[in-house]
């Protein structure tokens, strides 16, 4: 198998677990309630971890550069994270809804990944799509209590969900030149497949919730993000998020 | 060369940091001793992001060479994963002591499930409880309510 394709594919999934990790962690000593606040923090943590193990398969096992450096200083343009989750949290329904639609998301990967022929993305997938249940557990009953709660409550819901799919669909941007060498070599099932998979997990939930998914036939999905393309909200999270690391890159923590 | 014994006998001193009631083999996160002109033990997290890992791997090697004076090199086991069921029924025991309802010992076919369903409290033993959240102080750790006493505990989340 070519490690071209599999790094392509490994350092989006990381990327977009270290972006999204960082948003969440931006809730901490900021959530509406309490156990909201250690939930995105606890949340934040899981992502991040999910990233490090990420980075660490790239670095032992596709020659890859530490996951410290790797994670810290690339140049924007080499981030290969959907836009989705370099949006700022915005309101808690937008940050609610983004994490029940991603997280679905990042589910349906990994559950197809334990089958993979790439063995550490295998062993990685087993252990983490067990993890990831109390995250969808999460999503699914926020996203069911406020969007049945009430008129402004539904309204914001459904709103945050109008403003959430388009970017939502970016995180299924198929790879540029690997799809096809990754999907006939069984490391994942190729995009198309999981959005379709992803799509049969959210909408039972919306229904119940009463909210109406947008026809996604007609939605443009938000890509550009696996080639390098970012929104100007990403420069400022990566500033932010390396600042300290940049301080000393030859620190031992 | 110290027999294996004497090192699963020494593990059980070296206690996890976020709830130091517990042992690393009380938490069932040991999955291979050998030994010979040096020790190895392999170890595993429990879960994927835990902080404490690299914390435990180091005080693994200390607690080991104090006490067998031995070299030590602690690996992280990168072939098995960590599940509730890996935890001791003595581990169960001392974490209700300590005031945490241990994971289930069998789990139900969906794991939500288990953990959405009536928790025994900690403190009085009743299951009129529901869970507030599961996330809590621990990437481990979920947040009940029990109707009964009236108070917040928390559960070592269960993990297939």
């Amino acid at each position: 198998m070519n490690p071209e394709a599999i790094k392509d594919l490994v350092i989006k999934m990381a990327d977009d677990e270290l972006i999204l990790g960082h948003r969440n962690s931006e809730w901490t000593g900021l959530g509406p309630v309490m156990e909201e606040d250690i939930a995105f923090s606890s949340m934040a943590q899981d992502k991040i971890g999910h990233a490090w193990a990420l980075y660490q398969v790239l670095h032992e096992q596709l020659n890859g550069t530490d996951p410290d450096r790797f994670a810290f200083l690339r140049k924007e343009n080499e981030y290969r994270c959907s836009q989705f989750v370099e949006m700022p949290n915005g309101s808690y329904d937008f940050s609610l809804m983004r994490h029940f639609l991603f997280d679905h998301a990042e589910t349906v990967r990994y559950e197809s990944l334990a089958a993979s022929a790439f063995e550490p993305l295998k062993t990685l997938a087993l252990k983490i799509r067990g993890e990831l249940k109390y995250h969808t557990l999460h999503a699914n009953a926020w996203v069911l209590q406020l969007s049945q709660a009430g008129e402004e409550s539904h309204a914001r819901m459904q709103q945050a969900l109008n403003e959430a799919i388009g970017l939502a669909l970016g995180i299924f941007e198929p790879s540029e030149h690997w799809e096809d060498e990754l999907i006939s070599g069984q490391i994942y099932p190729g995009e198309v497949a999981l959005r379709q998979r992803w799509e049969e997990r959210i909408l039972p939930v919306l229904t119940q919730a009463g909210l109406s998914l947008p026809d996604l036939g007609r939605v443009e999905p938000i890509y550009g993000g696996r080639k390098g393309y970012h929104t100007v909200h990403l420069l400022p999270l990566l500033n932010e998020m390396s600042e300290v690391y940049k301080l000393d890159t030859e620190a031992s923590w | 060369m110290a027999s294996k014994e004497s090192i699963y006998k020494a593990l059980e001193e070296v206690m996890d940091p976020e709830i130091p009631v517990l042992s690393v083999i009380d938490l069932g996160m040991i999955t291979d001793v050998q030994t010979g002109d040096e020790i190895v033990v392999k170890m595993i997290p429990t879960f994927a992001a835990c902080p404490a890992i690299s914390y435990l791997q180091s005080n693994i090697k200390k607690v080991l060479e104090e006490k067998l004076k031995m070299p030590v090199s602690v690996l992280i086991d990168k072939s098995v994963n960590w599940a509730s069921s890996r935890m001791t029924q003595a581990g169960r025991e001392k974490l209700k002591n300590y005031g945490i309802a241990p994971p289930p010992r069998e789990q139900q076919s969906d794991p939500l499930l288990t953990i959405a369903s009536q928790v025994p409290c900690p403190h009085c033993g009743s299951r009129e409880t529901y869970l507030r959240s599961p996330f809590g102080a621990t990437l481990c750790r979920a947040m009940h309510y029990c109707k009964s006493c009236g108070q917040v505990f928390e559960q070592f989340k269960p993990l297939d």
